[in-house]
């Protein structure tokens, strides 16, 4: 089966911390849960596991239809979110590219801008 | 290398009883949070691939933005899950009829082929050494000169969303009062302050 796994490469020591911090969060989170489970006092009864709001039985469900507008907000976020996913090899590799690359960006930041244009002119920012 | 094998396989474990469990969950809000532990572990899986930008990407582009996007939806809309999954026995047996089937197809287009390792040496560009060049200057020195064409189409394509987003959602409403900053700051003194004398003892 080894043979599929790519080669153990040194960058991968890189990686260790946040191996480790993975490991502690982990680690911290379950002991606060099996703490609280074991140690924690619990004594339930019908009054103490029921329902409660402000002393009355909850009205209906906390689900609510929400105004579009927020999603339209999360959209134009992934979109400058993937913007900018391409700008990172670029910046990164800007001294091999040469003067075509540079302009190659530009053009693509010029589209991205158009929309952006478009975007505020429309309103599409505003919160009414 | 044992060390390797086993966050392989840990991650690979975990990405697939992950998988299983967004569609095994009762809750739908659990389903979208095991949805991002297994774009983690797909991550994680790209980093022992050598793929670190890919790794970054999804950890940027999936778990920041997408898997977000899907939890606000599956808090916020108005839908009732339990009414939803009442039919489930009633559809099992179809639903696992068309699954078998997919699956027959899958090995039989899937299982014949063949992956040739040695073909990597032979490509276009072929993965520059990590310790020579980093993954994500490599796929730098590509993207924007070589693949020009696909990196533009990729910018209209974003363009074209973002506009279709505006063009399907926006809508304003009428008579809502803004803040125009404008308006505001341009006031002049002679439209808001009016000086009145007064006499002693008359008033306004």
């Amino acid at each position: 089966m080894s043979d599929v796994i790519v080669e153990w490469q040194p960058y991968l020591l890189d990686y260790l911390p946040i191996i480790i911090f993975f490991g502690i969060a982990v680690a911290m989170g379950l002991a606060f849960l099996v703490l609280a489970w074991a140690i924690a006092p619990s004594n339930p009864d019908s009054e103490k596991v029921s329902a409660y709001e402000c002393g009355f039985n909850a009205f209906d469900d906390a689900r609510l239809k929400f105004d579009v507008r927020f999603y339209l907000v999360a959209i134009l976020f992934i979109i400058f979110d993937l913007e900018v996913a391409f700008l990172f090899p670029w910046a990164v590799s800007l001294g091999a590219l040469g003067v075509f690359g540079f302009w190659s960006m530009m053009v693509f930041l010029g589209i991205l801008t158009i929309g952006f244009v478009y975007e505020w002119k429309k309103g599409a920012l505003e919160w009414e | 290398m044992i060390i390797h094998a086993i966050t392989f396989y840990t991650f690979a474990t975990v990405i697939l009883v992950s998988g299983f469990m967004v569609i095994a969950a009762r809750n739908p809000v659990h389903s979208v949070l095991f949805l991002i532990l297994a774009f983690f572990n797909g991550a994680g899986l790209f980093v022992l691939l050598g793929a670190e930008f890919l790794a970054m990407i999804l950890v940027i582009v999936y778990v920041g933005a997408v898997a977000v996007l899907f939890l606000f939806v599956v808090m916020m809309l108005d839908i009732d899950f339990t009414q939803m999954r009442e039919g489930f026995l009633h559809y099992l047996p179809v639903g696992a009829l068309v699954g078998l089937v997919v699956l027959v197809e899958l090995v039989l287009v899937v299982g014949q082929a063949s992956v040739d390792l040695s073909a990597v040496v032979h490509a276009a560009h072929p993965t520059p050494d990590l310790s020579v060049r980093s993954n994500t200057a490599a796929l730098g020195d590509f993207l924007y000169t070589d693949f020009v064409y696909f990196f533009q189409a990729a910018g209209l394509i974003l363009l074209v969303a973002m506009i279709g987003a505006i063009v399907l959602t926006l809508r304003h409403r009428p008579g809502v009062r803004r803040q125009v900053i404008a308006d505001q700051v341009g006031r002049k003194r002679e439209e808001g302050v009016e000086i009145v004398s007064v006499k002693p003892g008359q008033g306004l």
